[in-house]
């Protein structure tokens, strides 16, 4: 697979610029920003908290703080992880609100051992697109990493889902670079160990 | 490379940012190991699975009342 590393010149930019308007209360040059955000980070709350209300209630003041909090944008991160961080801090607020999850930390569930190592080898065939159909296939992924544990989750949502680089998730949850990949690969490796329980060929491969 | 070093090298790997000479015994383990092979297979199809699929809808509906109401409140000075 391609390292997908984002050209950061490229893309602050035209960002920079709006928010410089947006700083200087031109409404129509935030308007902007929220157009070009409003999905993602809505997509970033509803993977973290798992639930569409909170998620809806997150984007909104996603976007009011950040219009509270402009002077204290920088520029020296892209604006939109600057935006990721505000809706991943207000994510685990809201999951820690719910108390579902006990204690919801970025330093929690990394003693769990649990899919750190492989046990399932059966190959994916035929490919998933090929068993299931788009709204069921939805179904099970939805399923599958909503079982993920809420730290692991959030690393694989901004890293994979929302192509950060590792060292804008780094930023984005106040983690070290060495923490983010180490959260990634129990991250990809548990994800696979699940979806392999509908994905794996049948009558070939270990048992799960 | 044993199936322990290959596991520590997979973040990397994907990622792009393996050194020349781990990529080259990455790729000599997967073509011994079939565990791994498959595990380098099904993890992969795992992160583009993800990557191509937009699993929760936004539909415009949803998106237009959020976007009231976010303009609504930055306008009216929030």
């Amino acid at each position: 697979m391609p390292a997908i590393q984002s050209t950061a010149a490229e893309e602050v930019s035209p960002d920079v610029a709006l928010v410089e308007r947006a700083k200087q209360g031109d409404t129509e040059a935030f308007e902007q920003l929220v157009r070009q955000y409003e999905r993602q980070i809505f997509r970033v709350a509803q993977h973290i908290t798992q639930n569409r209300e909170d998620a809806e209630d997150i984007t909104q003041d996603v976007f009011l703080k950040a219009y509270e909090k402009l002077d204290q944008f920088q520029g020296n991160s892209k604006f939109s992880t600057w935006l990721v961080r505000i809706a991943v801090n207000e994510s685990l607020m809201r999951l820690r609100k719910r108390k579902t999850s006990k204690t919801v930390s970025m330093d929690q569930d990394v003693q769990t051992e649990d899919g750190a190592i492989p046990r399932d080898f059966a190959e994916w065939r035929p490919n998933p697109e090929q068993l299931y159909g788009q709204g069921e296939l939805s179904e099970i992924l939805r399923k599958t990493i909503q079982g993920l544990p809420p730290g692991f989750r959030t690393v694989f949502t901004l890293r994979d889902i929302e192509n950060l680089s590792t060292e804008e998730t780094a930023e984005a949850l106040g983690l070290s670079v060495p923490a983010v990949k180490s959260r990634l690969l129990r991250a990809r490796l548990q994800l696979r160990e699940r979806l392999s329980r509908y994905f794996r060929q049948k009558n070939g491969g270990a048992k799960p | 490379m044993t199936c322990t070093d290959f596991l520590s090298q997979l973040t990397d790997y994907f990622d792009g940012q393996i050194d020349p000479e781990l990529l080259a015994e990455v790729q000599k383990h997967v073509r011994e190991c079939h565990h791994c092979e498959v595990v380098l297979d099904t993890t992969s199809k795992t992160i583009s699975i993800y990557r191509e699929h937009e699993i929760y809808e936004f539909p415009t509906e949803l998106r237009e009342r959020l976007h009231s109401a976010i303009m609504a409140k930055c306008r009216g000075g929030c």
